[in-house]
């Protein structure tokens, strides 16, 4: 891997800064710029970069981040119930509180690998599902969901005797409301944040012994290193970036419930990683930002839209598009996030943002050649053989 | 006593299904080395191959009603008791057995069809490769049953004759609380059969030992000139008929809906998990040990001792089998072991 000039990365971090705060403007045309939509850019594109850190640089393919998430999401809430209405305090002791969480699971789960880390992983991603909605209920208030109410003690905001007000109070930033536009900029600027830790990680020294951890563990092994405490602190920084975003979900919507913590919700978000490109700086948070914008978009469709949609089409042809394309959206858009994923991995492993790579080479070999993508870590060693994962 | 025998019969069909699911995985994983994470979908299919054929069978035509004089009124009834009259109602209330019929040569085609179409791609690519591009797959097939079947489960009752409950306590001596309905008992014979078939297969055709060879070390059958990758379809095939007809008898037990197979799907890698990769005997043993102890773990006496232990049981003892014992129950030193 060629050295990236650290002039360059900050020219990155410029431009991602600037990408991301003027989403609101540069999204509107899509459809996408109000606050709610752009909210959720961001927390998943932070969920993403964790995940990355992860899977991206040590290749461990975990199946059970969102317990992290949903961990994050349930101590957000009791904060804002037994303590104050302010975001940081909140999102602080998540981050703390799903780390503490990663390091055990990943203490555990990291004694094997390949695919028996992804369903030790998997195996206790459930168990926390499955008591979030039995056992602990009286923790996470089971299938209801665990909600702000207006008598909630909130030691913190009573001794500064702040104000209750009418019906249930929201969320806050010293007084600014955490709801709208302001609450997509606390996490917009979180998520620049986050970039920022995630792109000095992939750079650091401690970053390189990752991407080692998966190209070669045992020749890493044999050279006297122990690649446990490497992938360990890889799991549980991914893991405190998972609890921060689900302290954001709480945030910007005080409500936790356990259906975050299904693996079919950690599913997701590997479906991100990779279709942004595994490895990647920008990768991630470009698949959270697509996969969140196509659900919205593609489950708003409905029969009527599709009907004035194709309406230039004659009736006869119309009748059977409108069909099959309505097995693509509404309910069922998911069908095309797994026909979409499905053509990824088999022609595009690499995600997007190996599609833009190989197009750079292809139109601009001599800039290519120069200097890697803008992403950085852009994957160019080959696929391991089977039987090495 | 009598709550024991009954947890434990509890166990066995729900032991069985697990099995079948789990053999199918091992026996795929064990020659395709290919890790699929489609076969929950693929058992879930099974169970909608028992609803279409239920739906097949009571396609209805509107005959007038003459019970009724005062005005005229149609009810809905099925072709088959309009052209056979009784033994079209035999064959109604048939139709999940009978939908075995229909599963076998639609689960062998969409088997034959997903190796060489995808699967074939993947031989050699990662295992995470594989787990993402099957795991998508199950995605695709879950959702066309849910927009052509709907959201919503689709009861498929067992036949009549056995809809009850067998007093199976009064056989043994036992107190009369040991009633177990008739229909697990079938489920568990009839999993048993087919994995005793499958194993038959395996263990007296030359086919089967061509096969065997294959999981053992597949490099040097290669060498020795037999075109492994072909019977590797044949294979895929065999391991999606089984967990298609595991699905389609499944369905008077639990009502299907599109989302069954994943339930299925996380709990059988488990159990392939605490058997042993590549290992089919471990497989079936560790199906009906986990089915067991699964049972065993929702009676009110342990979940009073252990709150919450039902919920998590399985996944319990799947961790500290792979930290204790890294093959599993009985799997082969040197597979998978990493």
């Amino acid at each position: 891997m060629a050295p990236v000039s650290s002039r360059e990365d900050r020219l990155l971090l410029v431009a991602f800064a600037v990408a991301v705060l003027s989403g609101p403007l540069v999204l509107a045309p899509f459809g996408a710029g109000y606050p709610d939509l752009l909210q959720k850019f961001a927390i998943f594109g932070i969920f993403a970069i964790g995940y990355n850190i992860l899977f991206g640089l040590t290749g461990y393919l975990s199946f059970g981040h969102a317990a992290f998430l949903g961990v994050g999401s349930y101590t957000a809430v009791w904060s804002f119930k037994l303590l104050t209405m302010n975001v940081l305090p909140a999102v602080l002791l998540s981050i703390v509180m799903s780390g503490l969480f990663a390091l055990l699971i990943g203490f555990i789960s990291l004694r094997r690998s390949g695919i028996y880390f992804s369903i030790l992983t998997l195996a206790f991603a459930q168990m926390s599902y499955n008591l979030a909605y039995s056992v602990l209920t009286p923790i996470t208030n089971g299938e209801t969901g665990l909600q702000l109410t207006r008598t909630d003690p909130r030691i913190v905001d009573a001794m500064f005797s702040i104000p209750v007000g009418q019906g249930i109070p929201s969320t806050s930033l010293f007084g600014i409301s955490m709801i709208g536009w302001s609450g997509f900029y606390f996490c917009a600027t979180l998520l620049i944040l986050s970039f920022y830790l995630a792109m000095r990680i992939t750079r650091s020294p401690f970053g390189l012994m990752l991407r080692a951890v998966k190209s070669n563990q045992n020749r890493l092994k044999y050279t006297g290193v122990n690649t446990r405490s490497y992938a360990l602190t890889a799991f549980v920084i991914s893991g405190c970036y998972a609890g921060l975003a689900g302290a954001l979900l709480a945030v910007t919507d005080p409500l936790a419930g356990a259906d975050r913590m299904q693996w079919t919700a950690s599913g997701e978000i590997v479906l991100m990683t990779i279709l942004g490109g595994a490895g990647t700086l920008l990768g991630p948070v470009l698949g959270a930002g697509i996969i969140k914008y196509l659900e919205n978009i593609f489950s708003s469709f409905n029969h009527q839209i599709l009907h004035n949609f194709f309406s230039f089409l004659p009736d006869a042809i119309e009748k059977p598009v409108v069909g099959v394309v309505s097995l693509f959206v509404g309910e069922g858009w998911e069908l095309t996030l797994g026909v979409l994923f499905l053509v990824l991995i088999v022609f595009l492993p690499g995600g997007l943002m190996e599609g833009v790579r190989r197009l750079r080479v292809r139109f601009f070999p001599a800039d290519a050649a120069g200097s890697v993508t803008a992403g950085g870590a852009a994957k160019s060693a080959p696929r391991a053989v089977p039987g090495q994962a | 006593m009598d709550a024991i025998v009954l947890q434990l019969l509890n166990g066995l069909d729900k032991g069985g299904a697990y099995a079948l699911i789990a053999l199918g995985l091992t026996l795929i994983f064990g020659t395709l080395g290919v890790v699929n994470f489609t076969h929950g979908a693929l058992f879930m299919l099974g169970a909608f191959c028992a609803v279409s054929m239920q739906m097949l069978l009571r396609t209805s035509k509107q005959v007038k009603d003459t019970s009724v004089t005062f005005f005229d009124s149609y009810i809905d009834v099925p072709y088959l008791q309009v052209w056979f009259g009784d033994t079209g109602l035999q064959l109604i209330n048939y139709a999940v057995p009978l939908s075995i019929l229909l599963a076998i040569p639609l689960m062998l085609l969409i088997g034959i069809l997903i190796e060489r179409g995808l699967i074939r791609r993947f031989y050699h690519r990662t295992h995470a490769d594989q787990i993402l591009v099957t795991f998508g797959l199950a995605i695709v097939l879950q959702e066309l049953i849910k927009s052509f079947f709907g959201a919503n489960p689709i009861p498929s009752p067992a036949p009549a004759l056995f809809a009850g409950s067998a007093n199976i306590g009064a056989w043994f001596g036992l107190g009369d609380s040991v009633s177990y309905p008739w229909w697990r008992m079938v489920y568990f014979a009839f999993s048993l059969v087919v994995i005793a078939l499958v194993f038959a297969f395996l263990q007296f055709t030359t086919f089967g030992m061509v096969v065997r060879a294959g999981m053992r070390d597949r490099e040097t059958v290669g060498l020795l000139g037999i075109h492994i990758e072909r019977r590797f379809t044949i294979v895929f095939g065999i391991a999606v008929v089984v967990a298609g007809i595991a699905g389609a008898m499944y369905t008077p037990i639990v009502t299907p809906d599109y989302r069954m197979g994943m339930d299925f799907l996380v709990l059988s890698f488990v159990v392939v998990v605490v058997g042993g990769m590549g290992s089919l005997p471990g497989a079936v043993a560790a199906g009906f040990l986990l089915g067991i102890l699964q049972s065993f773990a929702s009676m009110n006496e342990v979940k009073q001792i252990i709150p919450g232990i039902d919920q998590i049981i399985i996944y319990l003892v799947a961790v500290v089998i792979l930290l204790t014992r890294p093959r599993g129950l009985m799997g082969r030193k040197g597979v998978m072991e990493d």
